[in-house]
């Protein structure tokens, strides 16, 4: 299931592939299923009381939008959620019909030498899809379709190499928290974090929860450094829990819940870096009269590129952790609803 | 000033605000109906009107401070950290720290020479004095927050405190309440929380009251310091009525009521015009259908460091003011 995750093309306002995987997969193990208007997938599973917990992870991915078709055929884009320095040279695909094409630059032997100090823009590069007129493009190509990197999912023992795992990890995770919990919950599969955490809005409001987890995918910190700042978290250690982002400081007594939970279970967990990146919960927290809300992620390298390496022990370990936790905050229900 | 003193030498940064909460609701529960908090821990006070139909009117002052936020701790057992709000790091260089479990730290800074002139906030540490990584992480591990440790003195008239913003803001609400005589509508205090990171307290509040006006009481800069950039506000010419911020512009209903309630109560008062920054009155004025809303300020200098500077006679301004507001409600008559 991982490797269709990955591989399947789900840029930001162009997730319907991942949705329409995920309904498939889990539609014997939810008891509603609801595709609203910006198409997140809400379900529901089990008999939902008070207490209503709701479970997140969003299906989009980042990548770029077709923005213009030169006359010699090769075409312009913007970027979504991607810096230009990991673009160069990286094989795409674009749009339903999956139009293969390479983001061209201009090659070494041309680039003064001025330029090689100066890194890329976006505006120095293009998609080339191998034609040679504007005509010829249109025929495959339209202003406004979405691409992303052409990039095969492979797994090597517990190492897993792939395109998209944020978040697309966070999605099996939930997917397997549907089938292997029997606390009544709400799960939300969201559109459009990467372009804003819009989804999770939206969906919050209509679930309009007590407590919200956020599973999600972070960058793992294990580039050399120089200074005695231990960097963090690793691949392999354990699921990441939030202490605070950019996007909200966590709900105390869930963190401790978490923390708490995996002493318990011997669940392997590791903090993120406080105050960097942002997640749905971010969105989820401010919505309505607020929610208390957490993030849960599982630690990758070289999230928002053509490649992340993460490891399936830190999946294992992170399925097992919201197990736990949510039949830990469901024993006390009238404290969290 | 005795509670403004201690309001502001409690611990509270964003996210971490328990204490100031807890102070806070012994000193008003007695004379609400209830007092509720909420689950982003806004603390909402209500006290109903007692005629039917009336309008809700929401007054509030946000409890959190900036802080520090601890991110790594090093072999030797130094802290690094970044900033919880708007932190100018060129202020906090060898202040004191002191954590929620009292441990008290001092911010240093590298000094090799190619350390930046201006150093980054990553080139600056917290030493809380453990000999290494073994015995700093006893005493405080990562995500831990920090506050200023500074104490509230009274100068003459003046009260020179960390935390003035926003805890000046909360003391004119708890005189307030303390005051109340009379009033009109049905009256919802709100200590929020979380307003330095983002204003994230009031927006729900906000959206649990639903009402049909809101006045956010907070801090404002000043131009009446040596060279300083203009801005039509001083420290002891009474209570600043805002017209705009950064975020934000007033209702001008909301606005023309309070210039009017000022006058014919002969409260001294200024008005308002901040272009750097704005207040919880920014988001909440946007909640649901839209609320109608204004602020009142207090001027303040070197907002944003260790010691923030006001002048006791625009606080009772202030409150003399808000009492005005209680008593004859916002609607225009």
């Amino acid at each position: 299931m991982l490797r269709e995750l990955s591989e399947y093309m789900g840029v930001s306002g162009g997730e319907q592939r991942i949705r329409a995987f995920i309904k498939e997969q889990i539609k014997d193990d939810v008891d509603e299923m609801i595709e609203d208007a910006y198409g997140n997938l809400i379900v529901k599973k089990g008999k939902v009381t008070a207490l209503r917990i709701l479970l997140t992870a969003h299906m989009d991915e980042v990548g770029f939008i077709i923005t213009g078709i030169e006359k010699s055929g090769l075409l312009r884009f913007a970027t979504i959620g991607l810096a230009p320095q990991v673009l160069y040279a990286k094989r795409v695909v674009i749009g339903e019909k999956a139009i293969p094409g390479v983001i061209g630059h201009k090659p070494v032997h041309q680039v003064k030498h001025e330029e090689t100090e100066k890194l890329v823009e976006t505006k120095d590069l293009f998609i080339d899809i191998g034609v040679s007129s504007k005509d010829e493009a249109k025929k495959h190509v339209g202003i406004g379709e979405l691409g992303t990197f052409c990039t095969e999912f492979r797994e090597v023992g517990e190492t897993i190499f792939g395109k998209a795992f944020d978040d697309r990890i966070g999605c099996y995770m939930l997917m397997e928290v549907i089938k292997k919990t029997s606390v009544p919950l709400y799960c939300a599969f969201t559109v459009q974090e990467e372009a804003g955490l819009r989804g999770a809005r939206i969906a919050a409001y209509r679930v309009n929860p007590q407590v919200a987890i956020a599973v999600d995918a972070t960058a793992s910190g294990e580039w050399p450094e120089e200074k005695d700042v231990p960097l963090y978290p690793e691949i392999g250690k354990g699921p990441v829990i939030t202490i605070a982002d950019r996007s909200l400081i966590c709900d105390r007594e869930l963190v401790a819940l978490l923390e708490h939970t995996a002493q318990k279970h011997a669940i392997p967990y590791q903090f993120k870096k406080p105050m960097i990146g942002g997640t749905d919960a971010g969105a989820i927290h401010l919505t309505r009269e607020g929610v208390r809300a957490v993030a849960v992620q599982t630690p990758a390298r070289y999230i928002h590129s053509p490649l992340a390496i993460a490891n399936k022990k830190d999946i294992k370990a992170g399925i097992k952790l919201l197990t736990s936790s949510i039949e830990a905050i469901a024993q006390k229900e009238s404290q969290w609803s | 000033m005795e509670l403004a003193k201690r309001l502001c030498d409690t611990f509270g940064p964003a996210g971490r605000e328990g204490a100031v909460r807890e102070l806070i609701r012994a000193e008003i529960k007695d004379y609400c109906k209830d007092t509720t908090v909420d689950r982003l821990g806004n603390l909402i006070a209500h006290i109903p009107a007692k005629r039917k139909n009336a309008e809700k009117i929401m007054l509030c002052a946000h409890m959190d401070e900036i802080g520090l936020i601890v991110t790594h701790v090093d072999k030797k057992g130094f802290l690094r950290f970044t900033n919880i709000g708007g932190i100018f790091k060129e202020r906090i260089l060898y202040e004191r720290v002191i954590f929620e479990n009292g441990v008290i730290g001092v911010i240093g800074v590298e000094t090799k020479p190619e350390t930046p002139e201006r150093p980054r906030m990553d080139n600056m540490y917290i030493d809380i004095g453990a000999k290494n990584r073994n015995e700093a992480a006893a005493m405080v591990k990562i995500g831990d927050i920090a506050a200023f440790c500074e104490h509230a003195v009274v100068l003459k008239k003046r009260l020179l405190a960390k935390a003035l913003d926003d805890r000046i803001g909360c003391y004119c609400l708890i005189e307030t309440i303390k005051k109340l005589k009379s009033h009109k509508d049905d009256l919802y205090f709100v200590f929020t929380v979380q307003e330095e990171v983002g204003l994230r307290g009031a927006r729900t509040g906000a959206y649990a009251i639903a009402p049909m006006y809101a006045i956010a009481i907070d801090v404002t800069d000043t131009g009446d310091t040596p060279e300083a950039s203009k801005m039509a506000v001083s420290i002891g010419n009474g209570v600043a009525i805002k017209v705009k911020d950064s975020g934000f512009i007033s209702n001008p209903v909301v606005k023309e009521q309070l210039v009017r309630y000022a006058r014919e109560a002969e409260i001294p008062y200024q008005l308002e015009i901040l272009e750097h920054g704005t207040t919880d009155a920014a988001i909440i004025q946007v909640v649901k259908q839209g609320i109608l809303s204004g602020v009142l300020s207090i001027p303040t200098r070197y907002i944003h460091s260790t010691s923030e500077l006001c002048d006791w006679a625009d606080v009772d301004a202030t409150v003399q003011l808000l009492l005005q507001v209680c008593k004859r409600g916002l609607s225009p008559s």
